[in-house]
């Protein structure tokens, strides 16, 4: 563990541990979970792409992912109920699946992609994660009262000539980013798990909205630590048994 | 007294016209009522008050500056949320202060666990007492009892006091008679 070969990918994974609960919190509370699922899809989708054409499939993930969070407002007249998400999803699946199959190298990453490969991250992963990540936590204590806000008490917040399209605009984007950026490291059900179960848990649980984010990360990376270490000690993919773990953490707690 | 509100012939509606023309003026310190049979498109006025409806003749003249409050009939999507009632108060800005007993106890306590009443209580005052120099209530006594409504009515008059031009639509006759220095009925076809 002490080892640079997984010391690296240990702390690439935990910056995405404190970062992906309390995100997927505000998804919640938007009742917009989906859309972890969506961007994550959209983010394989988009690095294989940029793989079979040549360039580095890490920014072609970000650049799809950030691209659905950016243009989602525009159709958002069409596409209401959360049906932009299921959208996005069948989208991005169909795509990767498709390049999977016809081409070898998009085959691999995909395997990657979907398994989960979190100890391939390497210094180049961790000096983006590390600054992204801190960067989001900062954007988003800047919108975590306006989503609130918004969310309680909508005409009010139109009516003090508060704008929305920052916030709602600003945490679409956000979320976009943060699931390709953890898409690359964790895999897409990694970052799910870790985006749905810890906010579930805590929606349920905590007696109020601090608490609730508190209790929401500590569930995110006490998993993310045991599911570290026993992948490891057992030689088995991080995504799937972070997954499993989680769902047992969430079988006990709710 | 500085007037806060000027109203003149006011048609308002959504898709079309469906209010009786309304002609009002509310000062600082003044609480107006605003009464009449259901159906008749009192929360449309207000609504238009708050810019939100569509204003299809007349006008609607603010005081420049002038902060709103709106509290509406939706009840606050809190349902599942672990939002506790002194968090709502901080997300509008206002204070705890003056709160009865019955609420002031249960201030901490997650919304969804609190009743019917007393979470409707704790979501007006989040908006009544947000800083705002005017206030616009849609029937604030729904599911409201007897000292609900009583402590609702003392402090729309404190909220007054300090300031507030407030205008509160209302179906309860006694509450508006005992909360408004001043009530305008609107009728179909009759805007005073």
């Amino acid at each position: 563990m002490a080892s640079d070969l997984f010391l690296i990918p240990f702390l690439t994974g935990l910056c995405l541990a404190v970062l992906l609960p309390l995100l997927g919190a505000y998804l919640r509370l938007r009742d917009e979970w989906l859309a972890a699922l969506a961007y994550s899809h959209v983010a394989a989708a988009g690095a294989l792409l940029a793989l079979v054409g040549g360039f580095v499939p890490a920014i072609g993930g970000v650049a799809a992912a950030g691209l659905a969070g950016a243009s989602k407002r525009l159709f958002a007249g069409r596409l209401s109920g959360g049906a932009s998400y299921a959208l996005l999803l069948l989208g991005g699946w169909a795509v990767a699946v498709l390049l999977a199959a016809n081409q070898p190298m998009a085959e691999r990453l995909g395997h990657a992609l979907f398994d989960g490969q979190l100890y391939f991250a390497g210094p180049a992963q961790l000096s983006v994660v590390v600054p992204g990540g801190l960067l989001a936590l900062v954007v988003l204590r800047r919108l975590a009262k306006n989503l609130l806000l918004a969310h309680v008490y909508p005409d009010f917040f139109r009516i003090r000539g508060l704008r929305a399209w920052p916030t709602q605009s600003g945490f679409d984007l956000l979320a976009a980013l943060c699931l390709a950026l953890a898409t690359m490291n964790l895999g897409v059900m990694g970052a799910f798990a870790l985006v749905f179960i810890p906010p579930w848990l805590a929606f349920r649980r905590a007696r109020n909205w601090r608490a609730g984010l508190w209790l929401a990360l500590l569930i995110g990376v006490f998993g993310y630590v045991l599911a570290f270490g026993i992948a490891l000690g057992l030689d088995q993919p991080f995504g799937p048994v972070l997954a499993l773990l989680l769902i047992v953490i969430g079988l006990v707690i709710a | 007294m500085t007037s806060l509100l000027q109203v003149e012939a006011l048609v308002a509606g959504w898709q079309q016209p469906a209010t009786p023309p309304v002609n009002l003026s509310l000062a600082a310190g003044e609480i107006i009522g605003l009464t009449g049979p259901n159906g008749v498109g009192k929360s449309t006025v207000l609504a238009a008050l708050a810019g939100r409806a569509q204003v299809f003749a007349g006008r609607i003249v603010r005081q420049p500056g002038l902060r709103l409050a709106l509290q509406t009939q939706d009840v606050p999507p809190v349902d599942g949320l672990p939002l506790s009632g002194r968090e709502l108060l901080q997300l509008t800005g206002a204070s705890p202060q003056g709160l009865p007993p019955w609420l002031i106890d249960r201030l901490d306590q997650r919304l969804d666990r609190l009743s019917g009443g007393q979470r409707h209580y704790l979501a007006l005052w989040a908006i009544l007492h947000a800083p705002a120099d005017l206030v616009l209530l849609d029937e604030p006594t729904n599911n409201l009892d007897a000292a609900g409504v009583q402590h609702l009515t003392a402090h729309l008059h404190d909220r007054a006091r300090a300031g507030a031009g407030i205008v509160v639509v209302s179906h309860d006759a006694a509450f508006v008679e005992a909360a408004c220095d001043r009530v305008l009925r609107l009728e179909a076809g009759n805007g005073e």
